[in-house]
């Protein structure tokens, strides 16, 4: 007899027909999987019952192990494992090499990819971490006694670009899961607190784990988890309150040259000591080394005051974070706890003191983005009523396309909720024009220099036409993932060009922070500067026009007249290069007009006798 | 005529209950579908349908409709785990045959 999940009423699945979903944190140094069964969320567990799985690969000759296992063989094969891989998705080695300094892994280039040279070949971040989601998913499997996983939901940290989007949604392809969505990890935790149907308004989320501090400051509008602001530090998390107190060991025990093992049993004790200082007020640490026998005594306020720098410094971030998002302290409604390094408490009252505020602490920190997007798998998949809104997202910077003279016309603007999908005609602006190249852009700001290029490609086969008369429909798609592509049709003959954009180079959050500022604190030179270049380009299409009729019908006029249109012609032709004020091209258009409305005249006059000569008046 | 929960089956469920923040107990029942004939329906309840009967057993509200009980009279539930999976386990006398994957049965 199988074992049965209790569903919510009316839900209860046909047999084989479960619809069993997952979240997944795939975090740093490690990753899990939790499913909702009988309505409970939970993470699940190996065979030993621990929840956390080491993000770290192994690659040897004949396997691959992955967590534990691999973790406990990096000192002895560290060219082979690969540890904390995620910070390396979506990235170049330049990049990874300025963040990182010196690792032990021998980088490659693939096909413009970053790879690792291992013992089998080259294998990418996407393989690597491809291989942690595929152990959790067998976990996940077994816990279901081998049925079928219908989807997954998994987490990327908020500042996470497109590239590292799409890098994390292909292993997951590679690792045979089907993503439901990629979920922000901030918005995860604050998921599986339920804050997504409590009252409106902004939540911090701080996120201290083994390796890395994340603040995010989100604003929940509509059940649209919008991120304000991201920031943090990269390289600091549990391990620097270790050393601390590592320090603090060896001062008490006046030895100084540790040698490797001697530190690794430093490191432990230290870690011991942090965690039991969590539950305890003092903590007593035996130090056995060289014959002797240490006894070190630590306090918990002693502790607080040694890693007091630390926390401070977390709180530094915080501060950018809230005046980043621009909304003040009081606003905040809650603070979320996320990362097993917020059990400590100096971290719990600093935090508190800091936001004034209670953080919410009461799921495993550990657990709690698994158990968010375990949540979020639950509903996308369908065990629950529709009467539960779903969660969405929004797109952090406008959408657009190059048009001519530079500008950015914006598609999909900001913080519109995703997956959307809008389309817009553009048109040919040269006659005979056969091909258009499309420049697809990211960002604020009005001219193309100032937004960000996410890719461009060329639709080719469009039939010769006038200038203005062909229709190409150029659609923007984003999906649920944050992910792009767009496409461009003509309409007459169906041609089509395609692309998916997949960003080789990301924006941080810093980046995308000081994207936004620019285009508020320029919005007026910015919107100048569009009338202008618009103006330009009007002109330049007049100018075309005008010369390429002026090529075939100038007889029409005497040399008196042309001469005058020619003047006002070279007057806007120079304007065009010269004036500063879209107003003076739009002038010295309106007199090429002028004076141009005579010749127009005359020409239309003589292609309606060109047509009707020579036909009798019941033909016309 | 009666259900019976073990004791691991009534913590589970109160506990689950109590997690979800709502509902009056739990529904147990059957419907006719899969490969061999029936299946087992174990959902949550928040109101109760016409021809519900609801029975007290070891703490725990059970919502069994009448046309259902005449197949589920005398059943056990338990809450067991196996290897990673864990879950309810129907234990019913009535039952007569099931299909290889458990999830359905014939009476």
């Amino acid at each position: 007899m199988a074992l049965l999940q209790i569903a919510e009423p009316g839900q209860s699945a046909a047999p084989h027909e479960h619809k069993l979903a997952i979240g997944i944190d795939l975090g740093t140094t490690n990753s899990l999987v939790a499913t909702v069964q009988s309505g409970e969320a939970k993470t699940l567990t190996d065979f030993d019952g621990s929840a956390m799985l080491p993000s770290v690969v192994r690659y040897e000759a004949d396997k691959i192990t992955v967590g534990q296992a691999a973790a406990a063989a990096s000192a002895e094969d560290p060219t082979n494992t690969l540890i904390s891989v995620k910070r390396f998705l979506g990235k170049s080695q330049a990049e990874i090499e300025q963040s990182y300094g010196q690792l032990p892994y021998e980088f490659v280039e693939n096909n413009g990819s970053l790879a690792i040279n291992t013992l089998v070949g080259a294998i990418n971040p996407v393989q690597a971490s491809a291989e942690i989601l595929k152990s959790l998913k067998d976990r996940a499997t077994a816990s279901f006694a081998g049925e079928d996983i219908k989807g997954a939901v998994i987490t990327v940290p908020a500042y996470f670009d497109d590239a590292q989007r799409q890098s994390t949604k292909d292993a997951a392809e590679l690792a045979g899961l089907n993503v439901l969505r990629l979920l922000n990890e901030p918005t995860a935790a604050a998921v599986a607190y339920g804050l997504d149907s409590g009252q409106e308004g902004v939540i911090a989320v701080y996120d201290l784990g083994g390796g890395t501090f994340d603040i995010s400051i989100l604003r929940l509008n509509q059940g649209v988890f919008e991120v304000l602001a991201t920031g943090g530090d990269s390289s600091l998390g549990g391990d620097d309150f270790d050393s601390a107190l590592v320090a603090h060991f060896k001062e008490q025990t006046q030895i100084n040259d540790l040698n490797n093992s001697e530190l690794r049993l430093f490191i432990n004790k230290a870690k011991a000591c942090k965690e039991a200082l969590s539950s305890y007020e003092t903590v007593n640490v035996g130090l056995e080394l060289r014959d002797t026998a240490h006894t070190v005594t630590v306090t918990r306020a002693q502790f607080a005051e040694m890693v007091m720098p630390l926390v401070k410094k977390t709180l530094r971030a915080c501060r950018r974070a809230v005046k980043d998002a621009d909304v003040s302290h009081e606003e905040i409604l809650q603070v979320v706890m996320v990362g097993g390094s917020t059990r400590m408490p100096v971290i719990r009252e600093q935090v508190e003191v800091f936001f004034d505020k209670k953080p919410l602490t009461s799921i495993d920190p550990d657990r709690v983005v698994a158990i968010g997007a375990a949540i979020q798998a639950d509903i996308l998949v369908g065990n629950k009523p529709d009467s539960d809104m779903l969660l969405l997202d929004v797109l952090p910077l406008s959408l657009g396309l190059e048009t001519m003279g530079g500008l950015v016309e914006k598609i999909i603007p900001r913080n519109t909720t995703i997956p959307v999908a809008r389309a817009q005609e553009f048109t040919t602006f040269k006659d005979g024009q056969t091909a258009m190249s499309l420049h697809v852009l990211q960002g604020e700001r009005e001219l193309v220099d100032d937004c960000r290029s996410l890719a461009k490609f060329s639709l080719k086969g469009i039939p010769a036409m006038a200038a203005g008369a062909a229709h190409i429909r150029v659609t923007f798609k984003v999906d649920a993932d944050g992910l792009l592509s767009v496409s461009a049709m003509e309409k007459s003959t169906g041609v089509q060009a395609e692309i998916q954009v997949k960003p080789s180079f990301g924006l941080s959050d810093d980046q995308v922070a000081q994207m936004l500022k620019d285009s508020m604190s320029n919005a007026k030179e910015d919107m100048q500067a569009r009338m202008l270049k618009e103006q330009q380009v009007e002109a330049l299409r007049v100018l075309e026009a005008l010369e390429a009729s002026l090529s075939t019908d100038s007889q029409l006029l005497n040399d008196n007249e042309l001469a005058a249109l020619r003047s006002e012609m070279q007057k806007l032709s120079d304007l065009r290069e010269t004036a500063t004020s879209p107003d003076e091209i739009k002038t010295a258009i309106e007199a090429v007009d002028a004076a141009s409305s005579e010749f127009a005249s005359r020409r239309m006059d003589m292609s309606i006798k060109q047509a009707l000569t020579g036909q009798s008046v019941d033909e016309v | 005529m009666a259900v019976t929960l073990t004791d691991a089956a009534a913590n589970r469920v109160q506990t689950f209950l109590a997690n979800r923040g709502k509902g009056i107990g739990l529904r147990l029942g059957i419907k006719t579908t899969g490969c061999s004939g029936l299946a087992y329906v174990l959902e949550f309840v928040d109101e109760l349908d016409e021809g519900d009967e609801v029975y007290e057993h070891n703490g725990v509200k059970v919502i069994i409709d009448a046309k259902s009980m005449v197949y589920l009279d005398g059943t056990e539930l338990d809450y067991t785990k196996e290897g990673l999976n864990e879950g309810f386990k129907f234990t019913n006398p009535n039952q007569k045959d099931e299909c290889g994957c458990g999830e359905s049965f014939t009476v």
